[in-house]
């Protein structure tokens, strides 16, 4: 039988008070995913704290500091599947200084599930998580009404909550928004259906997730092939083996397809493709293939193999939003590392157009330092020319890093547009 | 023709872009080759993504001397049929340099020096980085690794201060003495593994599967009986049918008892059995963060 499960990954952004750790905690907890001696430990952690039920919340908290002090300070990475699916979760912290753990989240998400406690209603924090959520192109939003319990199941508070967060979310460019009420701590329309809502008729949570449609999110149109590093076999014969080994970021190719290498527009003729179960023909996005061309080109790390009538645009001078990652914070003129799929070039900030104030979400113009957690939209002068696309139409080839020279930390994150 | 990956197909191909990431961004990268299972499914990874042509690091096998001989002869043998270097660092060398030091008493393993002879090793065979077989799943520490994990000069993980890692542009950039780890199967379970070990028909040593043996029960752990083992007043000496769900050193490494004897069994009891993977692991019991205080110490 072959096997269909796909993949989803999910970012879930928020604080301990929002409910987000036990609504992690119920969901592996009722799709039976925790093992028992995991459930053991967890009870004993909670018996010790004077608790009856189990802090469901216990199952998802890592690391000394955050038990400690109740916090989520970095992104947590969890795994689960059911019959449908398998799923990985990006658990980041939610408050304001961890603005880059939730881009780092939702970088590799298909989903971002937003919680809201309604009693609260819409806040800032819910405000700034689906901004992110947009700005990092999520195309589904699940918008689980924690504490439902606390406000006796009540369909009014959860449809006032609905109807404000539609007016906010009308501005973002997120696809496919829904919303369920849930009571994390006692498992209300998380797996099961709640006993409580007869009134809501829409799905559980779970079932939101085993049925988002995330197939079509790759991009199966645009051919990008940078290449990782060349791959030589000395067989012993008149001809080598020389192939370009890399990722399908996205669109399809296939043996005899014509295609270019930027820079330089050498042209040529693929001969054949190695996937991981030997020779194949075609090959599309995520694959990691190798790719033998019919002619000897000068091709290396850095370069990108497309087709000659599908061409990034080749760029200089770039225009994005970026996120500044590190508790270094920018200084003016200095000369940083574009990384750019497996291409690096020096690149130095032009202009700071707007930082965001991620209160408010209002542009700040006035701004001209950027420092963690600091999301902007910038003007970057680059040495030598990149092939880029809007990140919007292509995760991959519309995505940066900004390393510096000297410690070599990752200090931004970019999105061109 | 749907273009469409499976999970196994999408992990497979995360997996193989991460080494070939690691191949490009560091100088000189070994596989640190435990003889466990992931270890071997990273290994057998790494001949996929620079097929036709050799793999392009050397099995590093950090030795702390309490192995199984069965660990010791498959590992000899996947090197030789691979055509893959294999380099080994020993810990006793390191106990006798007196730069690791022999732990006493009744629950004594060479466990924590292990991360110390990992670091002498590195540093004598010039390695930059270690890959390894090391999964988010395992345990809660190992929740928060990057697939890029970076390493002080003294080989320390510092989980609260990590670098960012977005999308899957991975900065392997190196400053003076530091290292990095690199974990290309982060994001599989340990059913993925099986599943995958499966699919690809990848020969492990058979102490996975079960077999009798002579084994030791001591409170709720059965281990194997050896000589390396300090014996303990109430330890039960049995003769038991088991198989071994992590392997390590022999001291440490928890049996379960078994019948479970091909890989379609063992994928048929896991889905059905109800403990963690390293709950059998008498290392990670000594208390509630020890993965983690050995990971900030250099351990893999």
């Amino acid at each position: 039988m072959v096997d269909t499960k796909d993949i989803v990954r999910f970012t879930t952004a928020g604080s301990v008070d929002d409910g987000k750790s036990t609504l992690i905690g119920r969901l592996l907890y009722d799709c039976k995913q925790i093992p028992q001696d995991q459930i053991e430990l967890v009870q004993r952690i909670s018996a010790r704290k004077g608790l009856t039920d189990i802090d469901m919340s216990l199952f998802t908290d890592g690391l000394k500091d955050e038990r400690a002090q109740g916090i989520t300070i970095d992104v947590a990475y969890r795994y689960f599947t059911t019959e449908k699916r398998k799923f990985i979760i990006a658990d980041t912290p939610g408050h304001l200084q961890y603005t880059r753990n939730m881009v780092t989240g939702a970088s590799t998400a298909n989903t971002a599930i937003i919680l809201i406690d309604a009693r609260k209603g819409v806040v800032e924090q819910t405000r700034r998580h689906s901004f992110i959520a947009s700005l990092l192109q999520i195309k589904h939003l699940i918008v689980c009404v924690n504490k439902m319990d606390l406000v006796e199941f009540n369909k009014d508070e959860f449809d006032q909550i609905v109807s404000s967060f539609q007016d906010f979310s009308a501005k973002l460019a997120i696809v496919d928004v829904q919303f369920i009420p849930v009571s994390a701590l006692n498992g209300d329309n998380v797996v099961h259906r709640s006993e409580n809502m007869s009134w809501y008729q829409g799905a559980t949570l779970l079932h939101t997730l085993e049925h988002i449609s995330v197939a079509n999110e790759l991009n199966q149109i645009d051919f990008r092939f940078p290449v990782q590093h060349p791959i030589r076999v000395d067989q012993g014969r008149v001809q080598d083996y020389r192939a370009y080994a890399g990722k399908v970021e996205s669109g399809i190719v296939r043996v005899g397809d014509e295609i270019i290498v930027l820079p330089g527009n050498q042209r040529s003729n693929v001969k054949s493709i190695m996937g991981m179960n030997g020779p194949q023909q075609e090959a599309f996005s995520p694959q990691s293939i190798s790719l033998e061309l019919t002619d000897e080109l000068d091709t290396s790390r850095g370069n990108m193999i497309v087709k000659p009538n599908n061409q990034p645009e080749e760029v200089r001078h770039l225009s994005a939003m970026i996120c500044w990652m590190s508790s270094q914070a920018y200084v003016p003129g200095r000369k940083y590392i574009l990384r750019h799929t497996t291409n690096e070039v020096k690149a130095m900030v032009k202009s700071i157009l707007y930082v965001y104030d991620m209160q408010t979400l209002k542009r700040d113009e006035e701004q001209a330092a950027l420092q963690a957690n600091d999301i902007a939209r910038i003007e970057l002068q680059l040495a030598g020319p990149i092939y880029v696309d809007e990140y919007r139409k292509n995760k991959a080839t519309g995505s940066f890093i900004l390393i510096d020279e000297q410690s070599n930390q990752t200090l931004a994150v970019g999105m061109i547009s | 023709m749907s273009y469409r990956l499976n999970y196994l197909e999408e992990l497979e191909a995360e997996a193989v872009y991460v080494l070939r990431e690691a191949f490009a961004q560091f100088q000189h990268p070994c596989i640190l080759f435990s003889g466990g299972k992931d270890s071997i499914v990273v290994t057998y990874l790494a001949a996929k993504a620079f097929a036709p042509g050799p793999i392009p690091f050397s099995l590093l096998h950090i030795d702390t001397g309490h192995n199984f001989s069965e660990t010791l002869q498959f590992r000899d043998e996947l090197a030789e049929r691979l055509n893959v270097r294999l380099v080994v660092g020993k810990v006793e060398d390191s106990i006798q340099r007196q730069t690791a030091l022999e732990e006493n008493g009744p629950n004594a393993n060479r466990n924590r020096a292990q991360s110390i002879t990992l670091l002498e090793s590195m540093e004598s065979f010039g390695f930059d980085a270690a890959i390894g077989g090391g999964r988010r799943d395992e345990e809660k520490a190992r929740a928060k690794e990057r697939f890029f994990s970076h390493r002080d000069a003294f080989g320390q993980w510092d989980p609260k201060n990590q670098g960012p890692e977005i999308w899957h542009l991975y900065n392997g950039r190196l400053n003076q003495g530091e290292q990095f780890r690199v974990f290309p199967i982060s994001n599989w379970t340990e059913l993925d593994v099986w599943e995958y070990i499966q699919k690809e028909n990848i020969l492990l040593p058979s102490l996975y599967f079960a077999h009798q043996r002579p084994c030791v029960k001591r409170k709720e752990s059965i281990l194997a009986q050896s000589s390396y083992l300090v014996p303990h007043d109430t330890d039960e000496l049995l003769d038991l049918t088991v198989r071994f769900r992590t392997i390590g050193d022999m001291t440490i490494s928890g049996a379960m008892i078994s019948t479970a004897s091909t890989v379609v069994d063992i994928i048929t009891e896991l889905k059905e059995m109800n403990q963690s993977e390293r709950g059998s692991r008498a290392d990670d019991f000594r208390s509630e963060s020890s993965m983690e205080d050995r990971k900030k110490e250099g351990y893999f």
